[in-house]
């Protein structure tokens, strides 16, 4: 942590040195959060109002053919110790090829095509106190080379570090009843953080059909939580990162207003294998009513069957069920409303996203979350009582 | 008798006449528009710089800068591949729309949005949509291959201080929100001046102004301020462009989805 406080600032320190070389942008954004009910657990703050302050800092630089980028942000949580952050999503250097580009550094990559849940996305670690919609990431370490050829993308990886999941701390929402050791974390893997992953990713397209195809092979991003102690199973939890090996598929047909989505996993995992899919469509209606918004319509399936000993998923048998609605504006207003319905145990998982650029250089988001239905024993017990309305504007420079 | 004879010739041969000056029409349209693609063919890629400036009907202006990238494809079979880059406003900065354009078939179409990294393959029938709250529909842009149109010569006029051409051309592919557009090509340098466009109900909807047309080393033309006026809505959209750079050497992989996370 502190070697990444000194590097931040020396790399503030440095940026204006050689500026006329480096494109930069950055911002600061507020963020507060508004939770409906006391929390659940002993030593979680009950404190209504949650506000974080963070902000960003981009630079990048782009010569013939080599292009470097710098992206850093800190967080400070007025609550949560463990949301105060200082890390990178990008801090690396690519040399480009005919046909192909060696990037050195830590990088941020996605993969997929559903909306509901992100399977075949592994190389990132989630910053899941950031967001537990498990869409913020933290910078990955590697060594990535991509060829590009007529047949294709390939997408080799590296990876030589792991990044641990970031988790709320005692005070914090969205965290299981015991403590979390989370300096603790145990591997699998005799070499730890420093085991060696390793990635390949096909990705192209034949006409109207987008396909992806995937293997890794290293720690898991998903840890299980354990007794930090055997004999007192119920004091402390550390995270446990099994090392796995897993194959992924993504697929999207891509027809008329209409978009077809699956995204497979198979993973050999330490209780054994586990197989995971998503599927369902989006059908957008364009111009509704005459006016210039469009309206989408989203439906999907999620399954996993993954036993109680491995890492938790709320996505295990539920339906998702949404709607998109972009108004097409110079404001870019958007709303995204959806619900994930568990067809085994009643949990519902509710969530509205809506956003509009204000002026220029402002952007205000909106997030409302909340969670019914879960009965003690239910994997989403531990977050009932987490439901929030989240407001947040951002300040672009 | 002799008199219906007569006068059922007198109609067949002014059907015919009427018939082959339609015909005569279609092919001087569809020649004038030719040699007003053509002519500016054969620049093999290009990149410019360009800000587009919403005018709302009080007149108020929002600005936001782009840049656009093309791979000419020399058959007219196939469409050329597009690439638009956002530079503002700040919080969309990297997202970046790739185009590959089909005459009659649906483009293919990706969307980059660098927040979450995330390339998505996206619907190309959204023909008539705003491209980015503009009064510039998507098609706009992506239907500006010769074949995509069918043609008909209407008339000569003056169009400023040149002669023009004027060639109505109506859209061959699906889920055009246009019956019809009319365009102004003039007779000097075989340059398009100004479009009408038709919505669904044959009534006007908006004008586009092509003007500060410039002649590059390459004998290329090139426009380099449009501006589109929706005349039901009273807005307004200006695209000025900066000077082009052509023929920068871009092949086929510059214009994949593999490539849009890496242009920045």
């Amino acid at each position: 942590m502190h070697l990444r406080i000194t590097l931040f600032l020396w790399l503030l320190a440095a940026a204006p040195l050689s500026a006329q070389n480096w494109d930069k942008a950055a911002n600061v954004e507020l963020q507060t959060r508004l939770f409906t009910q006391d929390a659940a657990f002993p030593r979680q703050d009950d404190a209504t109002l949650h506000a974080s302050l963070s902000g960003e800092l981009d630079l990048r630089w782009r010569g013939n053919d080599a292009r470097a980028s710098i992206i850093g942000f800190v967080r400070l949580d007025s609550v949560d110790d463990e949301r105060n952050l200082v890390d990178f999503r990008e801090l690396y250097w690519a040399k480009e090829g005919d046909g192909f580009e060696v990037l050195v550094g830590l990088n941020t990559v996605f993969w997929g095509v559903t909306e509901s849940v992100h399977l075949v996305d592994i190389i990132n670690q989630t910053d899941f106190v950031s967001d537990i919609d498990g869409e913020d990431k933290l910078g990955q370490p590697m060594l990535n080379v991509e060829i590009q050829q007529d047949w294709g993308l390939l997408s080799v990886y590296l990876m030589p570090y792991f990044r641990e999941r970031t988790f709320a701390g005692l005070d914090g929402r969205f965290r299981p009843p015991p403590e979390l050791l989370l300096d603790d974390a145990q591997y699998e893997s005799g070499s730890e953080q420093r085991n060696v992953d390793v990635a390949l990713r096909y990705s192209h397209y034949f006409g109207d059909v987008d396909i992806g195809l995937s293997y890794f092979r290293g720690t898991s991003r998903e840890p299980r939580f354990v007794p930090a102690d055997p004999v007192s199973p119920f004091a402390e939890l550390v995270p446990f990162y099994d090392t796995i090996s897993q194959v992924g598929v993504d697929l999207q047909l891509t027809r008329d207003a209409w978009l077809w989505k699956l995204e497979a996993i198979s993973r050999d995992a330490r209780f054994g294998q586990i197989f995971a899919a998503v599927g369902g469509l989006e059908y957008t209606f364009y111009q509704v009513a005459e006016s210039d918004a469009d309206v989408g319509v989203l439906v999907e399936y999620q399954y996993d069957d993954r036993n109680a000993l491995e890492p938790f998923t709320l996505a295990d048998n539920d339906v998702f069920v949404g709607g998109r609605l972009a108004m097409n504006d110079i404001q870019d207003t958007a709303l995204l409303a959806g619900l994930s319905y568990d067809t085994d145990t009643g949990e519902t998982f509710y969530n509205v996203e809506g956003e509009r650029r204000l002026g220029d250089d402002w952007f205000f988001e909106m997030r409302l979350r909340l969670f019914t239905g879960a009965d003690p024993g239910d994997t989403s017990f531990f977050i009932n009582r987490d439901d929030y309305l989240q407001l947040q504007i951002t300040r672009f420079f | 008798m002799r008199l219906t004879n007569t006068l059922s010739a007198v109609l067949l041969a002014t059907v015919l006449v009427a018939t082959s000056v339609h015909a005569d029409n279609v092919q001087k349209g569809f020649d004038i528009a030719a040699r007003a693609d053509r002519t500016d063919n054969g620049f093999a890629d290009s990149r410019v710089d360009v800000t587009m400036v919403l005018r709302n009907a009080a007149g108020q202006e929002t600005t936001r800068s782009m840049s656009f990238t093309t791979l000419e494809k020399a058959n007219e079979d196939v469409g050329d591949k597009s690439l638009v880059l956002f530079n503002t406003p700040r919080d969309i900065e990297g997202t970046a729309l790739l185009s590959h354009a089909k005459i009659l078939d649906p483009d293919d179409q990706w969307l980059y949005l660098p927040a979450l990294k995330r390339v998505k393959r996206i619907s190309s029938s959204n023909k008539s949509g705003p491209f980015v709250g503009s009064e510039f529909a998507f098609e706009d842009f992506t239907a500006v291959e010769l074949n995509k149109y069918d043609y008909n010569w209407l008339r000569e006029e003056a169009c400023g201080e040149l002669n023009c051409d004027v060639v109505e051309r109506t859209p061959r592919y699906e889920n055009s929100g246009y019956t019809r557009q009319v365009s102004w090509v003039d007779q000097t340098h075989f340059q398009i001046r100004k479009v009408e466009f038709y919505d669904r109900r044959d009534s006007l909807l908006k004008v586009l102004e092509l003007k500060d047309y410039r002649q590059y080393d390459n004998g290329i033309w090139r426009t380099h301020l449009m501006t589109m006026t929706n005349l039901q809505t009273k807005k307004q959209t200006d695209l000025v462009y900066s000077d082009y750079e052509f023929d920068v050497g871009m092949d086929q992989n510059d214009f994949v989805k593999g490539r849009l996370a890496r242009l920045r």
